[in-house]
C-alpha cells in the first residue's frame, strides 16, 4: 500500500483494526486518546465493539469477558490507568486468554504529567499485578513499528495464550510519520480447545477460570505457565543491533529514546568514535542474548531512558557485571537530546568535549 | 508568493495535515511583507507538537504569539485565558490555528458569533489545510466531508482551500505534483478556491498549474 501520513496513536488503532481486533474497551487519557477516538469512529463501520467503560477497572474487566470468548480483544490506556487496570491484568493472564493491553507512557509517579516517558519500564516487565506471571512486552520505536508489532502483539497472544503489552509513549503516540499498512494477513489460531463461545450443547463446557481451590492444582498451573514463558524466552525475544560489531562502547536504549541515541551515535561514528547501539524490542523476554553479542568486544556500556534507570537493571542482568554499565537519562515527562547523549559517549570515550 | 488572504484568517483541517507548520510559515512570511502579525495557538485538542513550539522564532521577528497558559505543560487543562475578540478588534493581522478535525473546531463554535461577524464586514477568511497523503483524507470525497463537519461544529463557513499534502521528511515533488488534480476536484466539490498548493522549501518546486505555489520552510522538529 502506498505510504500515508499517520499519528502513532492512530496508526495503533488502525493495526489493530487490521490485525482482526474486534472488541475494544477502554477509558480516555491523555496522550492514548486519539487511539480510543479513532477506534470509537471506526469499530462501528467496521464490525467491530467499541466500548467507553466507566471506568479502567470495567474497561480491562470487559477485556477479560472478551478474552474468554477467544474474540481478538484490546484496551489502551497511559500509565495511571494502566495501573488502574493492573488488577484485571493479572486476571487475564491466570486465566491463561490472550489480549492485548496498550500503555502510551506518561510521566509518573501518581498523576504525574502528560509529556512522554518510559519509566513504566518495571511496571510492564516486572509488576503489572499480582502473583506469578508474565506479559510479553513489545517495545516500538517509529510509528512504522507500531503497525507491525500491533499485529504481532495479536499473534503472539493468541499463539500462546498470554496478554501482551505494547509499551508505546506520548512521544510516539502524538507524533506523525509516513506507513504503510501490510496486506492483512490476520493469522489463524486454533482456539477450539478453551474459547467459551458456546457449547451449541455439542460439547462440554469450557470454564475460564483464575481460581483454583487445592494448593498443589494452582502450583501445577503457574508451572504449566512458566514452562510456557521459557518457551517464549526461547523464541521470541528480539532486538536491533546498529553498528555493534566493532563497537567499543554500546548504547542501550528503547522505542522513541533509541531514535534519540541513534542521532548521537551517528554524530559521534562521525567523529571516529566507535560507538553502536543495541535497542530491544521485547522488553519481556528482555534480548539477553543479543545484548551479550552486542557488547562482545565492547568496553563501555551506557543504557538510555526517559526515567531514572529501569531498563538497566535488566542490562546488567544479563551483562552479569562482566561490562561496566552506566546510565544516563531524563524523567517527569523530559526528553534527552541527541547532544546530551553524545557528551555521554564523548565522556565514556574518555575524551572531553 | 503573497495570498489572497483577509485580515483574519481562521486555519483549520484534519490534524496532521501541516496546519501548524503552514500557519507558522504564514505568520513569518505576512511579518516579512511588513505586517503586525498575531498567532493564535487555538488547539485545545493536541498536547504536543503545536504552534506554541514556536515561540522564540516567532520573537525573533515580533510576531506576537497567544496560546493557552497550559500549552506544553504537564498538564491537559483545555482552557484559553485571553480574550479572542479583543484581539480580533485590534485591527490587525490574526492567524488562528485551530486544533485538528471537528474535535479541534468545536471550540470555535464559542467564538462563531464574533467571528462571523467579521467573515460579514469582509475582513476574515476561514481556510481548511488538506494533505491527500493523510489517512482518510486520501480523495478530494473523503476530504470534503472532514471540511463539512469542521463547518458543522464550528458554525462557521470555509472560505478556501490550502493543498498542503505532504508525507513529512518524504514528501517528493511528484507526490506534490499528483495531488493537484485532487485539490482542484475537491475545490469543485466544494465550492470554494482552491488558494495554492505548499511544497517544503527542502525538494524542488513542483509544476502545480494554475494553482499557485507557495513553498514552506519546515518547522515542526522532531526531538532528534
Amino acid at each position: 500500500m502506498e505510504k500515508v501520513l499517520m499519528k502513532g496513536n492512530e496508526a495503533l488503532a488502525e493495526a489493530a483494526i487490521r490485525a482482526g481486533c474486534k472488541c475494544f474497551f477502554g477509558y480516555p487519557i491523555t496522550p492514548q486518546t486519539e487511539l480510543s477516538e479513532y477506534l470509537s469512529k471506526q469499530m462501528p463501520k467496521r464490525g467491530g465493539v467499541f466500548l467507553q467503560a466507566e471506568s479502567e477497572v470495567a474497561a480491562i474487566n470487559m477485556v477479560l469477558g472478551a478474552a474468554a470468548t477467544g474474540t481478538r480483544v484490546m484496551t489502551s490506556s497511559s500509565s495511571p490507568g494502566v495501573s488502574l487496570k493492573s488488577e484485571g491484568i493479572s486476571y487475564i493472564a491466570g486465566s491463561d486468554v490472550p489480549a492485548v493491553i496498550i500503555n502510551v507512557q506518561r510521566g509518573g509517579p501518581g498523576l504525574g504529567g502528560i509529556q512522554p516517558s518510559q519509566a513504566d519500564y518495571w511496571q510492564a516487565t516486572k509488576g503489572l499485578g499480582h502473583g506469578d506471571f508474565h506479559l510479553i512486552v513489545l517495545a516500538p520505536s517509529s510509528v512504522q513499528e507500531v503497525v507491525d508489532l500491533v499485529s504481532k502483539a495479536f499473534d503472539l497472544g493468541d499463539k500462546y495464550r498470554v496478554p501482551v503489552m505494547l509499551l508505546s509513549d506520548g512521544l510516539l503516540g502524538q507524533m506523525m510519520e509516513p506507513v504503510s499498512f501490510p496486506e492483512a494477513t490476520e493469522s489463524k489460531f486454533d482456539k477450539s480447545g478453551w474459547a467459551a463461545n458456546g457449547t451449541k450443547m455439542e460439547r462440554e463446557h469450557h470454564i475460564v477460570n483464575s481460581l483454583y481451590i487445592e494448593a498443589n492444582d494452582l502450583e501445577d498451573i503457574v508451572k504449566e505457565r512458566y514452562a510456557r514463558y521459557a518457551a517464549i524466552e526461547e523464541a521470541e525475544s528480539d532486538a536491533e543491533s546498529y553498528l555493534t560489531e566493532d563497537a567499543d562502547i554500546v548504547v542501550v536504549a528503547y522505542g522513541a529514546t533509541a531514535r534519540v541515541v541513534k542521532s548521537a551515535v551517528n554524530k559521534a561514528r562521525a567523529e571516529g568514535i566507535k560507538v553502536g547501539m543495541l535497542r530491544p524490542i521485547t522488553l519481556w523476554p528482555f534480548p539477553k542474548k543479543q545484548l551479550c553479542a552486542a557488547c562482545e568486544n565492547a568496553k563501555a556500556v551506557l543504557t538510555v531512558e526517559m526515567s531514572m534507570g529501569q531498563m538497566v537493571d535488566d542490562v546488567k542482568l544479563a551483562l552479569e557485571c562482566k561490562k561496566p554499565v552506566s546510565f544516563f537519562g531524563r524523567t517527569g515527562g523530559v526528553i534527552p537530546t541527541p547532544a546530551e547523549v553524545y557528551a555521554e559517549i564523548v565522556k565514556l570515550n574518555g575524551g572531553a568535549l | 508568493m503573497k495570498l489572497p488572504l483577509k485580515r483574519i484568517v481562521v486555519v483549520t483541517g484534519h490534524y496532521g495535515s501541516g496546519k501548524t507548520n503552514f500557519t507558522a510559515a504564514l505568520a513569518l512570511q505576512l511579518a516579512r511583507e511588513g505586517k503586525k502579525v498575531t498567532v493564535v495557538d487555538f488547539d485545545l485538542v493536541n498536547p504536543y507538537f503545536r504552534t506554541a513550539d514556536f515561540a522564540e522564532a516567532f520573537a525573533e521577528k515580533g510576531i506576537t504569539l497567544r496560546a493557552p497558559d497550559f500549552a506544553n505543560t504537564n498538564v491537559d487543562i483545555p482552557s484559553i485565558q485571553f480574550d479572542l475578540g479583543g484581539l480580533a478588534a485590534e485591527g490587525e493581522t490574526l492567524l488562528i490555528d485551530v486544533g485538528g478535525d471537528d474535535d479541534g473546531a468545536v471550540a470555535l463554535g464559542r467564538y462563531s458569533h464574533m467571528l462571523n461577524s467579521y467573515a460579514e464586514t469582509g475582513e476574515l477568511d476561514m481556510i481548511a489545510v488538506v494533505s491527500f497523503r493523510r489517512y482518510l483524507t486520501r480523495t478530494a470525497e473523503e476530504a470534503q466531508t472532514y471540511l463539512q463537519s469542521i463547518e458543522r461544529v464550528s458554525r462557521m463557513k470555509l472560505t478556501g482551500i490550502v493543498n498542503n499534502t505532504n508525507l513529512g521528511a518524504e514528501t517528493t515533488t511528484e507526490m506534490i505534483e499528483q495531488s493537484v488534480a485532487e485539490a482542484q476536484k475537491l475545490s469543485q466539490l466544494t465550492d470554494l478556491p482552491l488558494i495554492c498548493t505548499t511544497a517544503p522549501e527542502t525538494i524542488s518546486p513542483p509544476q502545480t498549474g494554475i494553482c499557485p505555489l507557495m513553498t514552506l520552510p519546515v518547522m515542526v522538529k522532531l526531538p532528534w
